[in-house]
């Protein structure tokens, strides 16, 4: 007998050689343009928060690892890409402890005490992002956190000013300038362009499933839609809300969280016409400035249920209750 | 090996051998030395100690039909002229058991009159006894049950799996025994409805075969056959019950070929047709004698196999991959694959991130994020009961696409086993 064996394992034998880590590394790379224009416009503090956010998570990622004593899951993306998304949320100028703070509370409570990747009903950067927003309110009033900086354009928090002073304060931003990320917000939120560019990508590359992030702008636009007909002077416009606050950040990289949404049609279009039109509930006449993370974390909630709303599988016959 | 396209939106499509890609040659494998021939023992744990009535040293004819001692409907028919070598059992997959009869071969065939005698007067007592294990393995059993007969006969015309040929090869090649075959068919069992399923783009008979001819899609799994009846005869299979309870059953192109064959008196089909596929990607056409060793295939086409390497009986998607080249080939082994190493794409131990392709993809529509979970803990019941594991029809694409790299299908096809075997227990008990 020789010493030759060969491999037995289970059908089938081909793969189409999709990975996890492949998946990471795209959507890390289709945020990076807005990421980068961030960067451009809040310099060296926003660079100080984006890197301390995706190295702390790895870290945490890797300890949390070894205290619950399960392999290593650091390789595969999946705690760079929660720090990257949880700094983008953030403004320029927040604090270093907050952002150490709310990464670790992504990682471990967001994500691994529920067991890791897939496990997690919430998006992690959203439960930090919420908790954070929650605990330390005035860090993320924009106007207060970033008036130290010269922009060349208002540098007035556009849904702020709406909520606060009505839509003739914001008649001064054009459709134009709000998509080419003229305005003020959090690190990765304010390029339109680049997080269209980011999420066409991941649609076509299958990376996010498009019926979430379709259904999540329709919920927006109508509701917007329906408020501002029936009060143009007190609510905005419909493409104001689109382009404005979290709205496209959250349609292409937090509302298409793999966990904590839902994968059959019906459901998938049900979530994300619901965290639209939520997030434009709180945004119009709930109490904070931008709705969308609350939106999305109650229809997190909500997921489990609504995909159970599916296709009768084959050979099944109807049962008459 | 076939690759997820960089456009990932569109699920991935599989296609089957298209007219194109099935060859011309056939290469005739000489009888090796030494046969191993595999009788199937059925399920019933009573016959778990049966063996065969033969012994070392005793000589067998080409054509004498072999049973277990104590269940006759368990039978073989030698291919081969030899003398046996040994007696041994053998295990399968998910528990099949086998008696396992090693034939050194002879020189000089000879043939047992038996064979010939029921071959001249085709009767379904005779078939059962002598064609079920021909190439194709025909299966007879269908045909005896009174309380669920047969009103349609379905002979699939290309391969289920991926990659195969076979049986699109013998329509191209042996049109004329298929029509005698479907003939001899109709005449045993008195069935009159025969339908011949054939590839959208692939191979088609030139000439009428005595059936109905029906296109198949050319896509992957259309071909299997819980979506040939959805699809062509539209009649769903209702979750647990298999096409024989809706008066339907499916045989291959080369079954059919082998019974036409052995009653036209030209002898006793021995041979069977393989779709050998190399790691190059080159795909062969073989005819080589049940029984034969897969090493001497490989030897005779030139084909080396490596350490690590992978040799896959069955196609791509279904099949099993074998831990030994001795092992031999059977009646309905259709397909042989070698795959490089290098080619292997590991299973791994990461959760379900419920990314939902398999969802997207699975053509029976079930909900393989959640099934999977149930699966993955060992929850069978619940898996069967809440998340239509039984519905299923087993193409694996759930496997293919997964991009955590779970072995999803196997998973199913253990909760299936499991479900089936605790069934099977408490059954006894009663």
């Amino acid at each position: 007998m020789s010493d030759k064996k060969f491999i037995v394992s289970h059908a089938p034998f081909f793969h189409d050689g999709g990975s996890i880590v492949t998946r990471s590394c795209h959507t890390i790379l289709a945020a990076l343009p807005a990421v980068i224009f961030g960067i451009i416009q809040y310099g060296m503090p926003a660079v100080g928060v984006v890197s301390l956010s995706v190295s702390c998570a790895m870290i945490f990622e890797y300890l949390l690892n070894r205290v619950t004593k399960r392999p290593i899951s650091i390789g595969d993306g999946n705690a760079a890409l929660i720090g990257l998304l949880f700094a983008m949320l953030l403004p320029a100028t927040s604090p270093w402890w907050m952002v150490v703070i709310g990464i670790f509370v992504a990682i471990l409570v967001g994500k691994q005490i529920y067991g890791g990747i897939g496990g997690n009903p919430f998006n992690p950067a959203l439960v930090a992002i919420a908790i954070c927003m929650l605990s330390w309110k005035d860090i993320f009033d924009f106007d207060e956190a970033l008036r130290h900086y010269e922009f060349g354009f208002s540098a007035a928090y556009p849904l702020a000013s709406l909520k606060h002073f009505g839509v003739s304060a914001v008649e001064g931003f054009s459709l134009g300038q709000l998509l080419l990320g003229r305005q003020t917000g959090a690190i990765g939120s304010t390029f339109g362009i680049g997080l269209i560019a980011g999420g066409i990508y991941l649609i076509v590359r299958g990376f996010i499933r498009w019926e979430i992030s379709v259904s999540y702008l329709l919920g927006v636009f109508i509701t917007a839609l329906i408020f501002n007909l029936a009060s143009p002077a007190k609510y905005g416009g419909a493409f104001f809300h689109l382009f404005t606050g979290y709205t496209l950040i959250t349609a292409f990289f937090l509302a298409t969280d793999d966990s904590s949404s839902p994968v059959n049609l019906i459901p998938m279009i049900l979530y994300g016409l619901g965290a639209g039109v939520v997030t434009m509930l709180i945004r119009n006449i709930g109490s904070f400035v931008d709705g969308a993370v609350f939106a999305v974390l109650l229809f997190n909630i909500a997921n489990p249920l609504l995909d159970r709303i599916r296709p009768k599988a084959l050979g099944k016959v109807t049962e008459h209750a | 090996m076939m690759k997820r396209s960089f456009v990932g939106v569109v699920k991935p499509r599989l296609f089957y051998e298209a007219a194109a890609g099935i060859p011309d040659e056939l290469k005739v494998i000489s009888i090796p030395p030494q046969v191993t021939l595999f009788l199937k023992k059925p399920a019933d744990p009573g016959l778990k100690k049966d063996t065969v009535p033969l012994a070392k040293g005793d000589g067998l004819k080409t054509g004498v039909k072999i049973s277990l001692s104590r269940d006759s409907a368990s039978c073989l028919v030698s291919p081969v002229t030899g003398k046996v070598s040994g007696v041994s059992r053998f295990e399968g997959d998910f528990g099949k058991e086998y008696v396992s009869i090693g034939v050194h071969t002879a020189k000089e065939e000879e043939f047992d009159e038996g064979f010939n005698t029921a071959a001249k007067t085709p009767s379904l007592k005779g078939a059962a006894d002598y064609f079920s294990t021909l190439p194709g393995n025909p299966s007879f059993s269908v045909f005896q049950n009174p309380e669920k007969p047969v009103q349609t006969l379905c002979i699939l015309g290309l391969d289920t799996d991926l990659l195969g040929s076979t049986n699109q090869f013998i329509i191209k090649t042996r049109e004329n025994e298929i029509q005698k075959g479907i003939s001899i068919l109709k005449k045993i069992t008195q069935i009159q409805h025969v339908i011949l399923l054939i590839p959208e783009n692939g191979i088609s008979p030139n000439g009428d075969v005595g059936a109905e001819l029906k296109k198949v899609k050319s896509e992957y799994p259309s071909a299997l056959p819980a979506l040939i009846m959805k699809n062509l005869l539209g009649r769903s299979i209702p979750v647990g019950k298999r096409p024989e309870d809706l008066g339907v059953t499916f045989f291959t192109a080369e079954a059919a070929a082998s019974i036409g064959t052995a009653a036209s008196g030209s002898g006793i089909p021995v041979n069977k047709t393989i779709t050998v596929i190399g790691k190059d990607g080159r795909k062969q056409m073989v005819s080589a004698r049940i029984g034969t060793p897969i090493q001497h295939i490989f030897s005779e086409l030139g084909m080396v196999t490596g350490h690590m390497d992978r040799v896959i009986i069955g196609g791509p998607m279904t099949g099993s991959a074998v831990y030994s080249e001795e092992y031999p080939v059977q009646g309905d082994t259709g397909t042989i694959i070698l795959q490089d190493r290098t080619d292997i794409v590991p299973v791994s131990d990461y959760p379900c991130i419920n990314c939902g392709e398999c969802v997207r993809i699975c053509p029976a529509r079930i909900p393989v994020n959640m099934l999977v979970r149930y699966l993955e803990a060992g929850r069978f019941e619940e898996a069967a009961e809440l998340y239509d594991l039984h519905s299923c029809i087993e193409c694996g694409l759930c496997s293919y696409v997964c991009v955590s790299r779970m072995p999803v299908f196997q998973y199913i096809r253990l909760g299936k086993f499991e479900l089936n075997r605790r069934q099977g227990t408490e059954a006894s008990h009663e």
